[in-house]
């Protein structure tokens, strides 16, 4: 990690993800706002690409950027405009200092824990094989309950949107 | 990888990186290859795109027994330039009531997936612009950026004609990236590996291609892609009968320009990992010691090319909700069972360490699986397709007093 272009780049990317995490706390427009929520999740992707875990990276994109943002889209747009401000925030100055108080302490931890040093080796092995291999040796249990926690949540949104029963006035 | 040099390698540009290279450091020619590679990518798909709207207009022409447009040049030839130079010279219109930031995003936007999936086609055995590990899996991310640039499009336009095509465009999009994803999770299961140059290996070293082992996944494919690009029949986002013209209602000139030009070049895209992941991408069963290997590849994406624009010439477009009940309750169960056997077959083969003569066994296996389950499912959605819905539900039953009865006496 000590490469002059993989330091610049994480640099360049912390500024994009955490100027865009701000800017989403900050502007005016909601729709703004998920848009730059959006920007610094491929941030985060970025800053996967430095630490060589390319399949998360790539995952990150596919699922937050392509799936989780529509969805979120998709809620704006159905709140009625005068919910769609995003300035008019109740209790702004006490929750800013709050976050700053997590951020602070956020930031403490990291500086004064003694992180394990990985000894310089470029040569692991594909990310994709060995998650794949992580979630069917050790971790099938929790693989398997994600799926069902899947299905549990595609019936309830059947059960919403059934005509009938639900919330239809009809 | 196995290596092959032939008297059509770029050795001048081979040389020419070595003298860079011994004279200043590598890591300028990981940037000069970087960016050649790049201007590379950029011409084959703006012309390549220049090109495709003559092929489109000419062959849809000729299909529908007509000829194409052939008054600009000598057989139309010039019909892309001068689309190009009519749309220039538009004026740009920006709607007063759009939201100003957000209106111009959406070209740009649209135009990065469809140049970032050819970065990871293997064009020749060592001239990939970028051999990721899980190829595959980028080209599925960036393609899932597209139906977000064309939601700001429709959002940013402040016209509910705009919004209706983007929502609409969405939900399809979403919903065909679900078969999308797990057709193309079966060749991956075949050869092992998510980069499309050790899929492509792959297919060199059994010597078959993935398209006789798995005619179900190119099928699912190539419907799914054809969803995602928005294309007839599946253009219901675009139709002008329907909808003025969907999210690029608002966008004049070049803007429109570029949404379409982003369209013609991802078909290009499809047609590439089409080509790739289930032809053999630049391998023709050892010809391509004859004939340079990226000229086989550009003649297969532009073969894939021509059947999409077959698929359009010929077939009317469907409904809405037609191309939604076939993307859920066809091509997912279909996908997820193709997955199932590819993964046993898979099983079977590389776990007992049968000899690659199984392949041909499990290519006729799957062929009549395919069929099988096609009729399987297709009795099963059409079964309830000719009885209209239950309830009308958009209007609330009135109830209309009747009209009395007419009076015979009433003079007419």
């Amino acid at each position: 990690m000590e490469d002059t272009a993989v330091v610049v780049a994480f640099y360049v990317l912390v500024v994009v993800t955490l100027g865009s995490a701000l800017m989403v706390a900050t502007v005016r427009d909601l729709i703004h706002a998920v848009l730059f929520l959006i920007l610094s999740f491929v941030g985060v992707a970025g800053l996967y690409i430095t630490l060589s875990a390319d399949f998360v990276a790539v995952v990150q994109v596919l699922i937050y950027v392509g799936a989780i943002s529509v969805l979120m889209l998709f809620a704006i747009m159905l709140t009625p405009r005068t919910g769609r401000d995003n300035a008019s925030v109740p209790f702004a100055a006490p929750i800013g200092v709050l976050a700053g108080l997590v951020g602070a302490v956020i930031i403490f931890v990291a500086f004064k824990t003694e992180w394990a040093k990985a000894d310089g080796g470029n040569s692991f092995e594909t990310t994709a094989a060995e998650i794949g291999r992580a979630l069917l040796d050790p971790f099938v249990i929790p693989f398997e309950v994600a799926s069902v926690l899947l299905v549990v949540a595609m019936l309830g949104a059947i059960l919403l949107v059934r005509p009938g029963s639900g919330g239809d006035a009809g | 990888m196995l290596p092959l040099l032939n008297w059509y390698d770029f050795d001048p540009i081979r040389e020419f990186y070595e003298w860079v290279g011994d004279n200043t450091a590598d890591e300028v020619v990981y940037v000069l290859a970087g960016i050649v590679g790049a201007v590379g990518i950029i011409s084959f798909a703006g012309l390549g795109a220049l090109a495709n709207v003559w092929l489109e207009r000419r062959i849809i022409g000729r299909m529908q027994v007509r000829r194409g447009p052939n008054r600009v040049g000598p057989f139309g030839l010039l019909q892309p330039v001068a689309d190009a130079i009519k749309l220039i010279q538009k004026e740009v219109l920006q709607p007063r009531a759009s939201d100003r930031a957000l209106f111009n995003l959406p070209p740009i936007l649209v135009f990065i997936p469809a140049m970032l999936t050819f970065s990871v086609f293997a064009w020749a055995p060592d001239l990939v612009y970028a051999d990721l590990n899980v190829g595959v899996l980028f080209i599925l991310a960036v393609s899932s950026v597209t139906s977000l640039a064309i939601f700001v499009a429709g959002w940013s336009s402040n016209n509910k004609y705009a919004l209706l095509g983007a929502m609409r465009i969405i939900a399809m999009a979403i919903s065909y990236e679900i078969p999308l994803v797990l057709a193309l999770l079966a060749p991956v299961i075949f050869a092992g590996t998510m980069s499309l140059a050790g899929i492509v290996d792959f297919q060199r070293e059994v010597d078959v291609w993935l398209a006789f082992l798995l005619p179900m996944s190119l099928f699912i494919y190539a419907i799914a892609a054809t969803a995602e690009l928005n294309r007839t029949p599946a253009d219901i986002g675009e139709a002008e009968s329907e909808i003025v013209a969907g999210f690029h209602t608002e966008y004049s000139g070049m803007k429109f320009g570029l949404f379409y030009a982003v369209e013609l070049i991802n078909s290009l895209a499809v047609s590439g990992i089409v080509a790739s992941l289930f032809f053999g991408g630049y391998s023709l069963y050892g010809a391509e010691e004859y004939i340079p290997p990226w000229l086989i590849f550009v003649g297969k994406i532009y073969f894939f090319y021509f059947g999409l624009i077959w698929l359009r010439g010929t077939w009317p477009r469907l409904r809405i909700d037609q191309l939604m009940a076939f993307a859920w309750k066809m091509l997912i169960p279909m996908a997820l069972i193709n997955i199932i056997v590819a993964a046993t077959e898979v099983l079977l083969w590389r776990e007992l360490e049968w000899d690659n003569w199984v392949l041909a066994v499990f290519a006729v296996v799957n062929v009549v699986l395919m069929v099988v389950m096609f009729g399987f499912f297709f009795r099963l959605i059409t079964r309830n397709f000719y009885r209209l819905p239950r309830r009308v539900r958009l209007v609330h039953d009135i109830s209309v007093p009747s009209l009395p009865a007419p009076d015979p006496a009433a003079s007419s």
